[in-house]
C-alpha cells in the first residue's frame, strides 16, 4: 500500500481479498454490533458449506452483453477490495460471475433484469455479479431477488467516464431466507450512479451499498425503502467514500417497521478525505415505527478530513405514528387501517416516486399495500 | 332532521376533570354559539364529541339522531354525520390535499365519487373559500398559514357535508377578508336548513356574519349561562369575568 491509499479514516479501517485477514466476528465490532449471527446460518464463519442453489434468469437489453465467466477473469474483482468477513468469504468461495457489459456510447432500449430465485435447502450460495458501463453509455439494471435460501455476494458497478447507470435491487426475499449483500460502485470522471434498493423479505437481510469515485465529477444519489415486518431483521450499511474533489452524493433511505422484533438498522457512513475538496453530500434516515415491539437503528456518521466542502449533511429520525395525524384523518371519516396506509403510503411513497421503471414502481407500491394489510 | 343531545357529558384530561356535566341539545337548522374564556374547556367538548384518545369519558352521553356516539369510534362517528372543524388542523406530511380529501369524501358517502365530479366540486369549493388551486398538490396542511388551515376545514365542511358541525375557534387567527369568505362557507353549509352547527368562538366578530340562534356561556367545565343573539352583545361589553368569578 502506497502512502496515499493508507485509510486514514477510521470508518473503514481494513481491506483485503484474504479470508484471514478478517476475524470471525463475536457481535462485540462496531460493523457486527447489531446484525443477529446466530442468524447468519454460517456466512460470517465459513460454516456455510457453498451447496445451495440460486439461480439467476437474465432478460437483457438486446445492447448488452451478458457473459458467465470464471474466478480468473480480469474483469473481476477490479473495483473493490472486501472489507468486511462475509465480503471476503463470497469473494473466496463464488465459482462463476455473471459479467453484463454495456458498451462504449450505447444506450440501452430497456431495463436489464436479473431474477435470483433461491431455492430452500441446505447449505450456502456464493455470488458474484459484475456490472461494467463504459464511457458515455447509459443503462438500467435491475436486480431481482426471491426465493429462499443463504446467499452471499459482491456486486460490482464499474461506471466509466460521463457513463450512466441506474440501479433498482429488490429485496423480495420469502420469510426464511439470509442475505448478506456488498454493492461496489465506482464511479469514473463524471459519472452518474442512480440506486434504489427496495428490501421486504427475508429472515435476515444485510445490505451494504458503497461508492467510491477514481476521479472528479461522479455523482451518486443511493435511495432505499424497507418495510420490516416481525421478527425480521434488515440492516443496510451505507459507505460513501469521497477521495476526489467536485464529487456528489446523496442518501435518502425511508422504513416503516411493524411487530414483536421487527428491527432496522440503518448505517449512514460518509468519508470526505482531505484530497476531496468541493464535495457534495448529503444523507438522510427516517423511519416509522407502527407498532410497540419494533426497533430501529438509525447511525449517520459524516467525517470530514477536509476544509472545502460544497455540502455536507446529515439527518435522522425515527418515530412512532403520530396519533395526532390519525385522529385527523379519522376525524374526516377514513377507517383507522386507511388512514394509516395514507400516511405510511406519503411517507414511504414520495421515495418511491422515484424508481423511474413503472413496472417495477407499481410492483413496489403493491407491495408495501401488502405489507400494510397484513 | 337530526339532533345532537348531549347529556351531563364529564370528561377528564390525564386524571384532571375537565368537564363537569354538559348539558346542550343542537337540532338542524339551528345554529349555537359556545362563548367562554380560555381554559373553560370549550375544545375538550369539541375533541371529546369527535372522540379523541386523549379525553377520558366519565360519564354521560353524546347522542346523534338517538344513537350514542361514544360507543363509536373515532371515524364511524364522522361517517354518522359528524364533523369537527379543529382550533389547530394538523399537518400532515406526505398526504396530498386531494388524495385525503378524496379519500375522506369515498369514506364518507360509503363510495368512490366519480372522478370528474370530484374535481368539480374540489375546484368549486376552493373557489367559494379563495383556496388556490395549487393546493390541491400540496400535503395536508403542511406550511399553511393559520388562515390557510381554516379556510381548508371549511372546504371539507362543504365536501362532507355532515348533519352536524363543530367548529372550534374557526374564526381565531383570520383577517376580516378571511373571516367573510369562512362565514359564508358557514353560511351555505347552513342554507340548507337540514344541518346544525355548534359554533364556539372567543369573540363576537364572527357572529355578525354566522348569526347563531342560541348563545351559551361555557366556564369551569360547564354551560353556565344561555340566551338568544343578545346574550352575546352583553358578552362584548361585559366580558367573562361574572362567569370566571362564578365557577371558580
Ligand atoms: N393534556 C392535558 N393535561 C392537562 N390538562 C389539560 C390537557 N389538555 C388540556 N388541559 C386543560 O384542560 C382545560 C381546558 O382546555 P381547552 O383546550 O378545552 O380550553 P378552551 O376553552 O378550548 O381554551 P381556548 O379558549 O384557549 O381554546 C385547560 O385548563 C387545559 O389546560
Ligand atoms: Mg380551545
Amino acid at each position: 500500500m502506497g502512502l496515499n491509499e493508507k485509510p486514514l479514516s477510521t470508518l473503514h479501517e481494513k481491506a483485503s481479498y484474504e479470508l484471514a485477514d478478517f476475524e470471525v466476528p463475536t457481535g462485540r465490532e462496531e460493523a457486527w454490533r447489531f446484525t443477529p449471527l446466530s442468524r447468519l446460518k454460517g456466512l460470517h464463519n465459513g460454516k456455510a458449506e457453498p451447496v445451495g442453489g440460486v439461480r439467476v434468469d437474465i432478460d437483457a437489453a438486446p445492447e448488452v452483453t451478458v457473459e458467465t465467466v470464471g474466478r480468473d477473469d480480469p474483469r473481476v474483482g477490479t473495483s473493490f477490495v472486501p472489507t468486511d468477513r462475509v465480503s471476503a468469504q463470497a469473494w473466496n468461495s463464488f465459482e462463476k460471475a455473471t459479467v453484463i457489459t454495456v458498451g462504449r456510447e450505447t444506450v440501452t432500449s430497456r431495463p436489464t433484469v436479473l431474477t435470483l430465485t433461491g431455492s430452500a435447502g441446505e447449505g450456502a450460495v456464493y455470488g458474484h455479479i459484475v456490472v461494467k458501463v463504459e464511457p458515455l453509455a447509459e443503462a438500467t439494471v435491475v436486480l431481482d431477488h426471491k426465493g429462499s435460501g443463504v446467499y452471499a455476494d459482491n456486486i460490482e458497478f464499474v461506471v466509466g467516464d460521463g457513463a450512466n447507470l441506474k440501479v433498482v435491487s429488490l429485496q423480495d426475499w420469502d420469510d426464511d431466507a439470509v442475505h448478506v449483500s456488498h454493492h461496489h460502485a465506482q464511479l469514473a470522471k463524471d459519472a452518474t450512479f442512480r440506486s434504489f434498493v427496495v428490501t421486504l423479505g427475508g429472515d435476515l437481510v444485510r445490505l451494504s451499498p458503497s461508492v467510491t469515485y477514481t476521479a472528479p465529477g461522479g455523482d451518486a444519489d443511493m435511495s432505499g425503502v424497507y418495510f420490516v415486518d416481525a421478527g425480521q431483521h434488515l440492516e443496510h450499511r451505507l459507505l460513501v467514500d469521497h477521495s476526489q474533489p467536485h464529487c456528489k452524493s446523496n442518501v435518502d433511505y425511508r422504513g416503516a417497521l411493524q411487530g414483536q422484533d421487527a428491527h432496522a438498522v440503518w448505517i449512514g457512513d460518509v468519508i470526505i478525505r482531505v484530497e476531496a475538496e468541493g464535495t457534495d453530500t448529503y444523507e438522510l434516515n427516517r423511519n416509522l415505527i407502527l407498532t410497540d415491539g419494533a426497533r430501529a437503528d438509525s447511525v449517520p456518521n459524516l467525517e470530514i478530513l477536509t476544509g472545502e466542502v460544497a455540502g455536507a449533511g446529515h439527518a435522522s429520525a425515527s418515530g412512532r405514528l403520530d396519533d395526532e395525524h390519525i385522529f385527523y384523518l379519522q376525524a374526516r371519516g377514513i377507517p383507522h387501517d386507511e388512514a394509516r396506509r395514507l400516511v405510511v403510503r406519503g411517507f414511504l411513497g414520495q421515495l418511491i416516486e422515484k424508481i423511474q421503471i413503472e413496472e417495477v414502481r407499481e410492483r413496489v407500491l403493491g407491495a408495501l399495500e401488502a405489507e400494510l394489510s397484513r | 332532521m337530526s339532533t345532537l343531545e348531549i347529556r351531563d357529558l364529564q370528561v377528564a384530561v390525564e386524571d384532571k376533570e375537565i368537564l363537569r356535566g354538559v348539558n346542550l341539545t343542537v337540532k338542524s337548522g339551528e345554529t349555537h354559539a359556545i362563548m367562554g374564556p380560555n381554559g373553560s374547556g370549550k375544545s375538550t367538548l369539541a375533541y371529546a364529541i369527535a372522540g379523541h384518545p386523549k379525553y377520558t369519558i366519565t360519564g354521560g352521553q353524546v347522542l346523534l339522531d338517538g344513537a350514542d356516539l361514544l360507543d363509536l369510534s373515532v371515524d364511524e362517528r364522522a361517517r354518522a354525520g359528524l364533523f369537527l372543524a379543529m382550533q389547530y388542523p394538523v399537518e400532515v406530511p406526505g398526504v396530498s390535499v386531494s388524495n385525503f380529501l378524496r379519500s375522506a369524501v369515498t369514506a364518507v358517502r360509503g363510495e368512490a365519487p366519480k372522478l370528474r365530479e370530484f374535481a368539480k366540486d374540489l375546484k368549486n369549493g376552493m373557489d367559494a373559500l379563495s383556496i388556490d388551486a395549487a393546493f390541491a398538490q400540496r400535503n395536508l396542511n403542511e406550511g399553511f398559514s393559520g388562515g390557510e388551515k381554516k379556510r381548508h376545514e371549511i372546504l371539507q365542511l362543504e365536501l362532507l357535508k355532515p348533519k352536524i358541525a363543530v367548529l372550534d375557534e374557526t374564526d381565531s387567527g383570520l383577517d376580516v377578508d378571511a373571516l367573510r369568505v369562512v362565514s359564508e362557507g358557514i353560511n351555505r353549509f347552513r342554507a340548507s336548513g337540514e344541518t346544525g352547527v355548534l359554533l364556539i368562538t372567543h369573540y363576537t366578530r364572527i357572529l355578525r356574519y354566522v348569526k347563531p340562534d342560541f348563545v351559551h356561556v361555557f366556564a369551569g367545565g360547564r354551560v353556565v349561562e344561555q340566551g338568544g343573539p343578545e346574550l352575546a352583545e352583553k358578552l362584548e361589553a361585559e366580558g367573562y369575568e361574572q362567569y370566571t368569578k362564578a365557577s371558580a
